[in-house]
């Protein structure tokens, strides 16, 4: 019977001759998803899609913010259907694969079928880093689809090296064939990122992918993305101009750079990339990921990085400091999913607010 | 049945897990319910132990043991697994005995205690839903109520966050049914015309509190002073079984906009800190399944009681 990395290697490395010594995912038409406010249309994603695939990325993840049923009050709801996105970027590409995510407790199988009808060949279901358990029925039912599948151990800044090693295992055996350390709060620094990756790898290496997907947080999303390389992640996430939650991810066209620069091949056109960033993503953008007093919160504080916009909307609405909802998200350590506490915590600084002014 | 007026009616407990012991000592304090028998299958469970140190009964030999006996239960808990309760559910109602299932099996009527609790006292087996259905539910009800003249709630949708650690291998193998089941409450007891339901588990230390949101579209010419009035009279109604259910702050209005869909969006937070009978109190979510359905067993127990005497008075007349 053949290892869950023999069939992998048959779908990426395989696809590019063996030519690849890192696979790049992009995901603007997700985690960017957040800071477009879940807002893209049809004729932004066909265009975005287009334009990455030309410049030769392998993965494109297209879905919800939130994952597949990510749409709600809790997280926003999609101006386009998700699975319209799907289909459009799965009928849009000539040459990438159409990735797609899944939270457990917020989408579901019938959503992960859907999304294969749409066109989505690899499924990404994604997890808090302790709470890999919560997967297992899900990523059975991918690989009975017949979809790849990739891990993401959320938020892998708040366990150390040993428990993400576990919990990667425990998704290699429900079926999971790479396994992302995930930085969601862009909080680790580059020795933190190199022996979680390191550790997973010791794990899972002879059997499955590592991969690692970084924020501009604490601004360093490619230096960890080239340590995690070093330490042996073999697939890396990024978004064009940082195009994504928080301060954004890994820059994906300077990371494509360095790795030109460094040797590592990934059979993407470095200029076309640059154009695709100027000419169609940055249009696309409400404006640009920026790392300023709100993002700096976000990794100094080890928030998740969707939070932002959540926080910023709440701080509006009752006239606090969004600064402070995402100094009290660390301090509660809520994880993904827990926009709904960010109104509570505003609800109390105002009270406190009321309070001091009462009393002065 | 054979209770008679003033004589409580007698329970199993099957299942001597977390939620069955934790049940347990609920029952143990009920006017109207004697938890009399624990099953399990485990020797060396210690639900079990405990059982028998308060006086139980306490099998490890299963479900097939307690139908063996000579005096049966009017009741059973069914706190083991969905698997489980869908296997022995019909070996119940052949016996008489009703049963109140704890696990996602729903075999019979669903129940939320302030919402519909009298509407199934006949039926012979009735479902709790889920932990997350049973903290959200009611909220989601007692906006209903409250726009109903103007056409209800349109969609609700509930975001529950527990521990990790009082999330037990079952929930964590079943977590798309969790989402599901609770959905469906949400419309089918809540009064939503669509529902959806999110789960959450946090692993932070110390363990959190239970906690709940709860979100309805409602019209905009709904009467917010009485969705309020009705939010917190459902505040109470839960108090009473589930002392530490609490709204976090004052439901929150928004007004329509493009991001509520042109509805009016109400937001309710809920904490729900348990009793601690066996559980500790940061597992409000087992807490308010365990109090919900020792409240449905008093129900029951009332109802039959009730019963019972209007039997026994026309006899004599």
């Amino acid at each position: 019977m053949s290892t869950a990395r023999d069939d992998l290697a048959r779908t990426w490395s395989g696809r590019h001759g063996g030519d690849l010594d890192l696979r790049l995912t992009d995901t603007c038409l997700r985690d960017g998803s957040h800071h477009k406010r879940h807002q893209f249309t049809t004729t932004e994603v066909r265009d975005i899609v287009a334009a990455l695939d030309a410049s030769g990325i392998p993965v494109i993840e297209v879905t919800h913010g939130d994952g597949l049923g990510g749409s709600s009050f809790n997280y926003g709801f999609s101006r386009t259907p998700e699975q319209e996105l799907i289909r459009t970027a799965a009928e849009t590409a000539t040459r990438a694969r159409i990735a797609f995510l899944m939270l457990p407790g917020v989408g579901t199988k019938d959503d992960i079928r859907a999304a294969q009808d749409n066109g989505g060949q690899i499924c990404r279901i994604a997890t808090h880093c302790t709470e890999a358990d919560t997967s297992i029925q899900h990523f059975g039912l991918a690989r009975e689809l017949g979809l790849e599948t990739v891990g993401f151990l959320m938020m892998s800044h708040t366990q150390p090296p040993e428990v993400l090693a576990r919990q990667a295992r425990i998704m290699v055996e429900a079926g999971c064939q790479c396994v992302y350390v995930v930085d969601s709060a862009g909080a680790l620094v580059m020795e933190q990122t190199a022996d979680r990756v390191a550790a997973v790898v010791a794990e899972i290496g002879d059997v499955a992918d590592v991969g690692f997907h970084g924020h501009e947080n604490l601004g360093l999303g490619v230096a960890n993305t080239v340590i995690a390389a070093r330490a042996g992640a073999t697939q890396i996430d990024g978004s064009v101009r940082r195009f994504g939650a928080g301060a954004g991810n890994t820059p994906l066209e300077a990371f494509i750079g360095v790795c030109d620069k460094v040797g590592w091949r990934t059979g993407v056109d470095f200029l076309q990339i640059v154009d695709a960033s100027e000419d169609v993503i940055r249009p696309a953008m409400p404006e640009e990921c920026r790392l300023d007093r709100m993002t700096l919160m976000m990794g100094y504080a080890g928030v998740y990085s969707s939070f932002l916009k959540h926080a910023g909307n709440a701080a509006e609405r009752y006239d606090v400091s969004g600064a402070k909802i995402l100094l009290e998200a660390g301090r509660r350590k809520l994880i993904g999913g827990q926009e709904d506490q960010l109104v509570d915590i505003a609800l109390m600084l105002r009270a406190e607010q009321d309070k001091a002014a009462a009393n002065g | 049945m054979t209770a008679v007026s003033n004589q409580k009616l007698t329970a199993a407990i099957v299942g001597p897990g977390n939620i069955g012991t934790d049940l347990m000592f609920k029952l143990l304090r009920s006017e109207h319910v004697e938890p009399r028998w624990m099953i399990g299958v485990d020797p060396a469970s210690e639900g079990l132990r405990l059982a028998a140190e308060q006086g139980l009964q306490a099998s490890h030999q299963g479900v097939d043991w307690l139908l063996e006996q000579d005096e049966l239960p009017d009741l059973v808990f069914e706190a083991t697994s969905a698997y489980v309760h869908r296997e022995y559910a019909p070996r119940y109602e052949e016996r008489g005995i009703r049963a109140v299932d704890l696990t996602p099996a729903a075999v019979g009527p669903a129940v939320i205690p302030p919402v519909n609790g009298d509407d199934h006292v006949e039926a012979m087996n009735v479902n709790m839903i889920t932990c997350g259905g049973q903290a959200t539910i009611p909220m989601v009800a007692a906006v209903s109520r409250a726009v109903a003249d103007v056409g209800g709630v349109s969609y609700a949708e509930i975001v529950a966050s527990v521990s990790s650690m009082s999330a037990g291998p079952g929930t964590r193998a079943n977590i798309d049914e969790f989402t599901r089941t609770t959905a469906a409450g949400v419309e089918s007891i809540g009064g939503a015309a669509r529902g959806k339901a999110i789960i959450i588990l946090n692993p932070a230390e110390p363990p959190m509190i239970m906690r709940d949101t709860i979100y309805c579209a409602v019209p905009p010419e709904a009467d917010r002073d009485a969705i309020l009035a009705s939010v917190t009279a459902m505040e109470k109604a839960v108090q009473e079984y589930v002392p530490g259910y609490r709204l976090l702050q004052e439901p929150q209005l928004d007004e329509p906009s493009p991001a509520t869909q042109g509805q009016l969006k109400v937001s309710v937070f809920v904490e729900v800190e348990g009793a601690g009978d066996y559980l500790p109190p940061y597992a409000g979510n087992l807490d308010i399944m365990t109090a919900a359905a020792a409240r449905v067993g008093d129900t029951i127990a009332r109802s039959t009681r009730n019963l019972t005497q209007d039997l026994t008075q026309g006899a004599t007349r």
